[in-house]
């Protein structure tokens, strides 16, 4: 393969990397929050937070375009102290991923997180652990496989994005260029060759991937009950 | 072990139940929750722990408060010094047996028991290093009674620990259960639906029923009570008495021990010392009455006494006679269950010396706290 089309999976990679670590920092607690609280708010933030699933992407992409706009208050405050603009950069495809891949991570940790169920919680509280203590030591190595799929959906989906990214991001080769814009710039141009390196590419990944999931599930069967 | 004071004053509300509770607890041994199921038992031990908000009232231990609505105190359940034990034991399934009695040890604030006492008491060695899915049930609870102990609880609250296990495996378990109170000098609130794991273990009984505290009392006591045989009732009538092993023979199989001013004979008990104190349960249909020294009998326990109370059994043919045996000491009385054809034959009225003929005594606990 070329210099060019490395750069555009390694970017989709790199991008994704970042999209999937940022994602579990901030999924966690809500896919927590979602799974135990019963408020009734609860509804509304699991639609909102389940909408990347069902709006086209252009519809969403349009909307990161319009937010993200240096015109937009957001888009100003990013400009003022970057320099640069949100919109046709690295940092807006990573807000616009993290948007876009938010259900990929939240989904399978409350599921989880809800399976993990309020019983080995209370052990741990009568054993002496704080809430913060019982989460990281008793309820997250429970739920490690809702953490190992919500990553690797996250991970594959944010690779996988096309539309939001060709709203948000555009074409800047080395800077938003990810592989699946790659792959339609060159069937757009006939280069076809180019388009099987890299959807081929994209296939042994995804595959290689999800197997690996799998194979680890299967392996390392948890015993919760 | 001087007693420990838990002021209960909760009202909890789940649909369609109530539990209302005001009771002040002295708390040393075991005190055992007992009612039906369904009765509040497992809310009242959960409000108690923290794990249940009651919407009013207060919960204190020794003066030290941990709920009180009108001034806003909840503490939450890690900070308060109990221990709680799970009908299900609820280990954590991605550590080993070891690994979850570190788990205790590591958090606990106060002193504690040390590790290789508890693996000791609970004979728990054998099973450090297996992972807690390959136990069986009757191990779960062991580590689970063991984890609960590292905790260094200043009060141990279990909640039908032995419930969810068949007859074998609860008769393996009572005898750890059973020592833990003492060993450990931790007072126990026990909530159990079975009379007859009470009658073994407790000294002290809470009966509850629909939400309510029936009575508090001495264990003997409450299940002398003819009026709550509706609660108790799967406890064949009866009584426990506490007795003295006075000895063994050997080539009659047989034991004795010391009653009410006088010896009974028993299945030989060998593993006892002599002198030390036995808890007997003995049914009130084990117990006959006769108004002379009965001679020519196969039976050999024969206790003088007087007779001091017969309540009629409705509907049946039989009364219940409770007769006060002669000798030192605390007053010891037994039941006896016999017809109302036999109380008019023999004239028997409350003042009438007896003598009770025990057909068979049946062991409850070798030592009593």
């Amino acid at each position: 393969m070329t210099l060019p089309e490395l750069s555009s999976l390694w970017l989709s990679l790199y991008l994704a990397a970042f999209t999937t670590v940022i994602l579990l920092v901030l999924g966690t607690p809500l896919a927590w929050w979602l799974a135990r609280t019963p408020s009734r708010l609860k509804p509304v933030i699991e639609a909102v937070t389940a909408m990347p699933l069902v709006l086209p992407p252009t519809v969403l992409g349009f909307y990161l375009l319009v937010a993200l706009s240096p015109d937009s208050p957001l888009g100003r405050l990013w400009v003022e102290v970057t320099g640069g603009t949100l919109t046709f950069s690295f940092a807006g495809l990573v807000v616009a991923s993290v948007i876009y891949s938010l259900p990929f991570t939240v989904q399978p940790l409350e599921s989880a997180f809800e399976a993990v169920g309020r019983a080995p919680l209370e052990a741990a509280a009568s054993l002496g652990a704080p809430p913060i203590d019982a989460f990281v030591n008793v309820a997250a190595p429970l739920a490690a496989r809702g953490f190992l799929t919500a990553a690797v959906l996250t991970f594959a989906h944010t690779v996988g994005e096309f539309g939001v990214v060709l709203m948000v991001g555009g074409n800047i080769p080395g800077e938003t260029r990810v592989v699946s814009i790659a792959i339609y710039e060159y069937v757009e141009t006939l280069r076809y060759a180019e388009a099987h390196a890299l959807a081929a590419g994209l296939l042994v990944f995804s595959f290689t991937l999800l197997m690996a999931v799998y194979a680890i599930n299967r392996r390392y069967p948890l015993h919760v009950r | 072990m001087s007693a420990e004071r838990l002021s209960l004053e909760v009202r909890v509300r789940h649909p369609g139940f109530e539990l209302v509770v005001a009771e002040e607890l002295a708390l040393d041994g075991f005190t055992a929750v007992f009612g039906p199921s369904g009765s509040g038992k497992s809310t009242l031990l959960r409000a108690v722990a923290g794990f249940e908000t009651p919407l009013d009232g207060r919960i204190a231990w020794n003066g030290e408060v941990w709920f009180d609505a009108a001034a806003r105190v909840n503490l939450a359940p890690h900070r308060r010094p109990v221990g709680f034990m799970f009908q299900d034991g609820r280990l954590f399934p991605h550590l080993n047996v070891a690994e979850n009695l570190a788990f205790a040890q590591r958090r606990r604030r106060g002193a504690g028991p040390a590790r290789d006492e508890v693996v000791t008491a609970l004979d728990l060695g054998g099973l450090l290093h297996r992972r807690v899915h390959s136990l069986s049930g009757g191990e779960r609870q062991r580590v689970a009674l063991g984890r609960t102990l590292l905790r260094g609880p200043s009060l141990l609250l279990l909640d039908e620990p032995l419930a969810a296990l068949d007859r074998q495996r609860k008769t393996e378990i009572l005898p750890y259960l059973e020592s833990v109170p003492a060993r450990f000098r931790v007072p126990t609130l026990y909530v159990s639906h079975d009379i007859d794991e009470v009658a073994r273990l407790a000294d002290r009984v809470v009966v509850l029923a629909e939400g309510r505290v029936q009575t508090v009392g001495p264990t003997a006591a409450v299940m002398e009570r003819l009026d709550l045989q509706p609660l108790t009732g799967s406890f064949e009538g009866g009584v426990l008495v506490e007795g003295r092993l006075r000895g063994h023979d050997p080539r009659l199989h047989l034991s004795q021990v010391e009653l009410g001013g006088g010896v009974l004979a028993t299945p030989l008990l060998e593993r006892l010392a002599p002198g030390q104190a036995v808890r007997l349960r003995i049914r009130a249909r084990d117990v006959a009455l006769a108004t002379v020294r009965p001679e020519g009998l196969s039976i050999r326990n024969v206790l003088p006494g007087e007779l001091v109370e017969i309540v009629d059994e409705p509907e049946t043919g039989f009364v219940e006679a409770f007769v006060r045996l002669d000798g030192e000491g605390p007053p010891t009385r037994l039941r006896a269950r016999i017809t109302r054809a036999a109380v008019e034959d023999l004239r028997l009225e409350p003042g009438r010396r007896v003598f009770a003929l025990i057909k068979s005594v049946s062991f409850e606990s070798f030592d009593p706290h």
